[in-house]
C-alpha cells in the first residue's frame, strides 16, 4: 500500500509535463477537491460527526485572506494562516454547541447547515466584504500575492494541500486519537464508559478539520480571484465537500481522493455536456444517482470495495 | 428499616452508596438506596424486574445524575462526573445490552478501553491482547466485534472493562442468555478476575451463579433495599421471597 501510494504521487509529480492546459485545470480541481474531502474526512469521516457546513470554512479562509490582502497589504501566504484560525474559531463554536449539548445524527447536520447559512447571509449583506456580489481579485501574476503565470504552479500547489490533509490524516489515524475517533462514530456511549472523554476528541477533531479547510479558501479564492458568498459559503459547496469522501470511502485514508478521482472529472464533463446543450445543473443528477449507487452496492463507499477486491479476500477489520 | 450495612472483619470501603434517589416523572426508580461494596468483594444486587437496578448502576457509573445522595470510590465523590470520569477514577461498567463497536476488530475494541491507561498504541495492544487471553476470546482479536455471537459478545464486555483496569467492575447481568456451559465457564472467569484483587458488583437474574459468587446480596425492590446479607441468609428472608413470589403469583393468575 504504501509503495503503491509513492508510486502514484511520483506519477502525479511528473504528469504536468505531458498535460494538457484542460487536463492540468481538471487534475487541480481532483486535488482541490481531494483536499477539501480529507479535511472534512477528519471530523465527518472518522469520528462520524456529519458537518454539512464546511462550505464556511473555505469562505472565511478565502474571504480573510483576500481582505487582509487587498486593505492591509498582508501577502496571503500569512493571510492564508489568519483565514484559517478565524475558521477554527467558527469550528470551535459550532463544535461546541453540538458537542456539548449532544447533537446527534440529523440534529448535528441541521446545526453545521443553519451556521453555514447564517455566514452567508451575514456576508451577503455587509458592504464592507463585498455583500452578494463577493470580492474580486485583480490578477498581478506575483508568486507574493499567491499568482502564478504558470498553471503548473497551483497544480503543484494543489497536490501539496492534498498530500498535506492526507499526511495529517495519517498521522492521527494511527494513534491513539484517531482510534478513538473511529471508535466515536461506532458508540459514543460505550467510549464513555470505556474511559474516553468524547467531547474532547470530538471537538479535537473539529478543529483540526475547521483549520484545513480554511486554508484551502485561500487557494479558492487566488485561483479562482473571485469570492462569492452564494458560492463559497453555500450549500452546494459544503455538498461538494462530502460527497467525494462518502463515495471514496468516509473515514478512510485514500476514500477522499478516491472520491475525488472519481467525481470531480465526471462533475467537470457532465457540466460540459449538460451545459452545451441548455441544462444548467444537470450534473446535480448525475452525483444523485451515482449516490444512490454507493448507497445500494457500497454502503462503506468505494476504496473498502478496491481494497478487498485487490486483496482478493476480506480485510481484517481496523 | 434496614440496618446500616456493614463490611466484614478487615475490609476497607471501597464503594459508598448513600441515600441514592432518582425519580423520572411519577416513578421513584430508585429510592434512599444505601450500601457498600468492601475492597476486593463481590456483592450481588438482585431483585425483580424493573426494581431499580440498572438505573442504579447509571446512577453509580455517572451516565445517571441522582436526585439526591452521595456516592464515593476510594473516598472521592462520583457524583456530578461524566463517565469516562468515573472510568478514570477506576470504576468500569459492562452493558446488559451489550455495545460492541460493530465495525472495529475485536482487538480494537478493546485497545479503546486500554489505551486510557496507556497512550502509546503498542503498549495498549499488547495490554488488549493479554486481556483478550484471559477471558478466552484471543483468536477472535481480528473479527469485526459485530460479528460475534452472543456469549463471546458478553466476553467482549468483560474485556473491554477490564481492560481500563478498574477497581471495581460493575456486571449487568453478564450471565443473561448463556447457556449451562457458557454461564459456568463466566462465573470461572468473574471469579479469577476478582482473584487478582478487583471487586465486583454484580447484576444478576441467573441465581445460581449469583448464590456461588456473591459474598454479599443487596436485594432491591420498587427502587428500595428490602434486605441484604450473606447469600444463605437473604435467600430465606421472607421479605425476599415475597418480592419475587408475590410477584409470580399474581402474574401465575388465570388469564
Amino acid at each position: 500500500m504504501r509503495w503503491a501510494a509513492l508510486a502514484g504521487v511520483a506519477v502525479l509529480l511528473v504528469l504536468p509535463a505531458f498535460l494538457s492546459s484542460y487536463a492540468t485545470t481538471i487534475l487541480i480541481l481532483i486535488f482541490f477537491y481531494g483536499f477539501l474531502g480529507q479535511a472534512w474526512n477528519v471530523v465527518g469521516g472518522y469520528a462520524g460527526q456529519l458537518s454539512a457546513g464546511h462550505a464556511a470554512f473555505v469562505g472565511i479562509g478565502g474571504y480573510t485572506a483576500a481582505l487582509l490582502s487587498s486593505e492591509l497589504g498582508l501577502t496571503p501566504w500569512l493571510g492564508m494562516f489568519v483565514g484559517a484560525a478565524l475558521a477554527t474559531v467558527l469550528g470551535a463554536i459550532i463544535g461546541y454547541l453540538g458537542f456539548r449539548f449532544g447533537l446527534r445524527g440529523f440534529y448535528f447536520v441541521l446545526l453545521t447547515v443553519a451556521f453555514g447559512e447564517v455566514c452567508r447571509i451575514l456576508v451577503s449583506n455587509i458592504d464592507a466584504l463585498g455583500g452578494a456580489l463577493g470580492l474580486y481579485i485583480t490578477f498581478t501574476g506575483n508568486p507574493r500575492q499567491f499568482q502564478f503565470q504558470d498553471q503548473r504552479v497551483y497544480y503543484y500547489l494543489a497536490l501539496g494541500f492534498m498530500l498535506l490533509a492526507t499526511g495529517v490524516a495519517a498521522f492521527i489515524e494511527r494513534r491513539r486519537f484517531g482510534m478513538y475517533l473511529s471508535a466515536i462514530r461506532e458508540d459514543e456511549t460505550a467510549c464513555e464508559a470505556l474511559g474516553v472523554n468524547t467531547f474532547k476528541y470530538k471537538m479535537l477533531a473539529m478543529l483540526v478539520s475547521s483549520f484545513l479547510t480554511g486554508l484551502g479558501g485561500t487557494f479558492y479564492a487566488f485561483y479562482l480571484f473571485s469570492l462569492q458568498p452564494a458560492t463559497v459559503f453555500g450549500i452546494p459547496l459544503s455538498v461538494e465537500i462530502i460527497i467525494r469522501p462518502v463515495i471514496g470511502g468516509a473515514g478512510t485514508l485514500f476514500g477522499p481522493i478516491l472520491g475525488s478521482f472519481i467525481l470531480t472529472p465526471l462533475a467537470e464533463a457532465s457540466r460540459y455536456y449538460f451545459g452545451q446543450s441548455g441544462l444548467h445543473g444537470a450534473h446535480l443528477i448525475a452525483y444523485g444517482t451515482l449516490l444512490i449507487a454507493v448507497v445500494l452496492f457500497l454502503p462503506q463507499g468505494a476504496y473498502p470495495y478496491l481494497r478487498r477486491l485487490f486483496a482478493g479476500r476480506r480485510q481484517p477489520a481496523p | 428499616m434496614n440496618s446500616p450495612p456493614t463490611l466484614q472483619a478487615g475490609q476497607t470501603l471501597l464503594l459508598n452508596i448513600r441515600g441514592l434517589s432518582r425519580r423520572f416523572g411519577g416513578l421513584h426508580a430508585v429510592k434512599d438506596l444505601s450500601f457498600t461494596v468492601g475492597e476486593g468483594e463481590i456483592v450481588a444486587l438482585i431483585g425483580p424486574n424493573g426494581a431499580g437496578k440498572t438505573t442504579a448502576f447509571a446512577l453509580i457509573s455517572g451516565f445517571l445524575v441522582p436526585d439526591a445522595g452521595e456516592v464515593t470510590l476510594r473516598g472521592r465523590s462520583l457524583v456530578g462526573l461524566a463517565p469516562h470520569q468515573v472510568n478514570a477514577l477506576g470504576l468500569a461498567r459492562t452493558f446488559q445490552i451489550m455495545r460492541p463497536l460493530p465495525r472495529l476488530s475485536v482487538l480494537r475494541n478493546v485497545m479503546i478501553a486500554t489505551l486510557g491507561r496507556h497512550a502509546d498504541v503498542a503498549t495498549a495492544e499488547a495490554r488488549a491482547r493479554a486481556v483478550l487471553a484471559e477471558v478466552g476470546l484471543a483468536a477472535r482479536a481480528e473479527t469485526p466485534a459485530g460479528s460475534l455471537t452472543t456469549a463471546e459478545r458478553k466476553r467482549l464486555e468483560l474485556a473491554r472493562a477490564l481492560g481500563t483496569e478498574p477497581a471495581l467492575l460493575l456486571l449487568d447481568e453478564v450471565m443473561s442468555g448463556l447457556t449451562e456451559s457458557e454461564t459456568v465457564r463466566i462465573v470461572e472467569l468473574v471469579r479469577a478476575i476478582n482473584a487478582r484483587g478487583v471487586a465486583i458488583l454484580l447484576i444478576e437474574h441467573v441465581m445460581r451463579a449469583v448464590m456461588s459468587l456473591a459474598q454479599r446480596i443487596v436485594v432491591l425492590n420498587y427502587g428500595e433495599r428490602i434486605a441484604e446479607g450473606r447469600p444463605e441468609v437473604v435467600a430465606r428472608d421472607p421479605r425476599v421471597i415475597e418480592a419475587y413470589l408475590g410477584d409470580e403469583e399474581t402474574s401465575a393468575a388465570p388469564a
